[in-house]
């Protein structure tokens, strides 16, 4: 690295021709350097509005009844009264001409999916750290071959599984029940690869070694030296495990659907079912199942830009 | 473990860590017990993470490849009287669900579909995400606000934005059609001629619809994983191009892409597992998901995913469905092959 750049100087004599100077807002600068461009921020801003107009328009929808839904002309863009009417449907309220909803329990089912992610995030940050751990700093046998494995079961997708997990499950009495939708996510290898690149990069080898110098134990130097490092990475991995566990659909649907341990997506997906859908109640509980990844974004939304582009490049 | 309480004189010397003062004044330790803090427990760290991913990542794999030789099903999903019986049977079949799988019109379909979507999906996602990525690698004002902000589709729950979708390709009052009307689209359907599309009706249509919104879901999510790598390339490489007379749109060819290559390698393995596993956006399309045709009368746009819950869990035929996913996964498996393949070749050329 250093070589090169030492040997580009020599090199740039015998570049012929002299700098051409057409274009001067460019010149000499690297593209983030360069000040956006009106053109660039008006892209940006249509760029950002297709991306919100589909939650807004749910968010629109929740507060309007059915005949807003499909109209011809301009689509509805402004705020009308019924939201508290369309809450009252979707928790199981009674209205003319409304089919009930009572057997989605739509509120139950929020509050499980936020257990859900609870459980979720506080099972994988502490797991994927201790193994990222281990394969950062720690000398064991096989070591190499267990992180390569790692690395590779990223690419099976795990939904390749689903009908053997569900047999399993059902085997061992855990369909409809949380443990269905929380024990298997837990773990997740991206975690522990993401763990380990941080953990790798952030504490340096001579630390590790005057801690056990000093008698510290394995353990000792995970809660002394590597969690107070890792809270960022936490912080970011927690993130994106949350908006996965909030997210989950196919697994959740076959697993809890229907249940009293319903999670958030399934519920959705019931919303919907039967032949003469209210597209004013199931927007509504579309756009809330929304509010709370929207308020993640807003408080955390840094972080998790941050956890994505980080963990790009070391990847 | 037993607190120590002597101090040796240059504890509060040795730093910061009380914890790593406090061990210093006791000495060395036992062999025995350090022999197992470095033989065993780097095994006792990682075996969480190994138990439950093998219980119920790896093992589900091959339970499901168990399955999938028998005939696992039930016989009489509804009973003569309109309920639902539950008479499961069991029995080893050898190859038969493959047989089926691979001889049925429903599995090609379904493959055809999932590739077809996968690859009208992927190249604008990623051209789109470079562009879009260019857009954001500049000197911005509010610059986290719009890198926040490119990120509402991807946090946005999968089933509530197809959902929305499906709403905005509806064939009446459909926003999808209304934009289409401010351009004077018409398309005609057997007598009948109406404004915009009726997405539903035609293949090319629905799989239309589909794409926009899975690019409209991982646009943002891509060009953020292309900003990280454009970031990643040295300054000075653009300043002696720019120097050089290159012009913006001339860099990002000449620079960023062949630059950013690896990148792009990974967000093609990286959709190529998503698309492969397309679920929710089709589900949704549908005008009645829970009616369990899936992808319309004629299923012109059910996926291999699709196809595995209904077998599954609509008809209650596991052992068919589990043979339908050990086909998937070995397209899988070949693809991410053909991947690596593909992306050693244009590394190594490098």
């Amino acid at each position: 690295m250093s070589a090169d750049t030492l040997e580009k100087p020599a090199e740039a004599p015998e570049s012929p021709q002299p700098p051409k100077r057409n274009r001067p807002a460019l010149l000499g600068r690297s593209p983030q350097d360069t000040p956006a461009g009106w053109v660039n921020y008006l892209l940006l801003s249509f760029i950002l509005l297709v991306g919100f107009w589909p939650v807004y328009w749910a968010g629109i929808i929740s507060t309007w009844k059915e005949d807003k839904v499909y109209v011809d002309g301009v689509p509805t863009w402004y705020p009308g009264p019924y939201f508290s009417f369309n809450w009252d449907i979707i928790n199981g309220g009674v209205a003319p001409s409304y089919p009930s909803y009572d057997s989605v329990q739509f509120l139950r089912s929020f509050i499980n999916s936020l257990i859900v992610v609870a459980i979720v995030v506080a099972g994988t940050l502490f797991f994927c750290s201790l193994a990222g751990f281990a394969f950062a700093k720690l000398r064991f046998k096989g070591r190499d071959a267990l992180f390569y494995f790692v690395v590779l079961t990223l690419t099976i997708p795990a939904q390749l599984g689903i009908v053997g997990s569900y047999q399993i499950m059902e085997s061992i009495g855990w369909i409809n029940t949380l443990f269905a939708v929380t024990v298997p996510a837990l773990v997740s290898a991206f975690g522990v690869f993401y763990m380990r690149q941080f953990i790798e990069d952030a504490i340096p080898d001579e630390i590790i070694e005057s801690a056990r110098v000093d008698g510290a134990s394995t353990f000792r130097v995970y809660t002394s030296i590597v969690v107070p490092t890792l809270r960022p990475a936490m912080g970011v991995l927690g993130l994106i495990a949350a908006v996965g566990a909030w997210n989950e659909y196919i697994w959740a649907l076959v697993a809890v659907g229907g249940s009293s341990w319903q999670t958030i997506g399934p519920a959705l997906h019931n919303l919907r079912a039967g032949s003469t859908p209210k597209y004013s109640i199931i927007l509504t509980g579309s756009f809330i199942a929304t509010i709370p990844l929207i308020l993640l974004l807003f408080v955390a939304g840094r972080q998790i830009v941050r956890g994505i582009m980080d963990g790009a490049v070391k990847a | 473990m037993p607190a120590k309480s002597v101090e040796a004189p240059g504890a509060e010397a040795a730093g910061t860590d009380d914890a790593v003062a406090q061990r210093r004044s006791r000495g060395p330790k036992s062999s025995i017990w350090s022999r197992f803090d470095h033989a065993v427990v780097p095994y006792v760290l990682i075996s969480p993470f190994f138990l439950l991913f093998v219980a119920f990542g790896i093992f589900p794999i091959v339970y499901s490849a168990l399955i999938s030789f028998q005939s696992y099903r039930n016989e009489y999903p509804v009973g003569r009287d309109g309920t639902s019986i539950n008479t499961f049977t069991k029995r080893w079949v050898g190859l038969e669900n493959f047989e089926r799988t691979l001889t049925s019109w429903d599995f090609w379909q379904a493959l055809i579909n999932t590739f077809g979507l996968f690859i009208l999906s992927a190249v604008p996602q990623l051209i789109f995400a470079l562009i879009l990525a260019s857009l954001l690698n500049r000197r911005l004002r509010a610059q986290s606000f719009f890198r926040v902000g490119i990120l509402v589709p991807y946090i946005t729950p999968i089933v509530a934005s197809s959902i929305v979708f499906s709403t905005f390709f509806a064939r009446d009052g459909g926003q999808a059609n209304w934009i289409l009307s401010l351009f004077g689209v018409e398309s005609t359907y057997g007598t009948r001629t109406i404004e915009g599309l009726d997405w539903r009706q035609e293949r090319w249509s629905a799989w239309l619809a589909l794409v926009i919104m899975i690019d409209w879901k991982w646009t943002g999510y891509n060009a953020l994983l292309y900003l990280a790598a454009m970031q990643s390339i040295p300054k000075d490489v653009y300043e002696a191009a720019s120097l050089d007379g290159a012009g913006a749109w001339r860099q990002l060819w000449s620079i960023t892409v062949p630059m950013i290559r690896p990148m792009v390698i990974f967000t093609v393995v990286l959709s190529t597992i998503g698309s492969l596993q397309l679920f929710a956006e089709p589900v949704q399309f549908d005008d009645n998901p829970a009616s369990g045709l899936g992808g319309g009368n004629r299923h012109l746009w059910r996926t291999v995913a699709q196809l595995i819950w209904h077998t599954g869990w609509n008809q209650k035929n596991f052992g068919w469905a589990g043979a339908i996913s050990w086909v998937l996964f070995v397209v899988v498996v070949l693809v991410a092959a053909m991947n690596a393949w593909l992306s050693n070749k244009i590394g190594g050329r490098k």
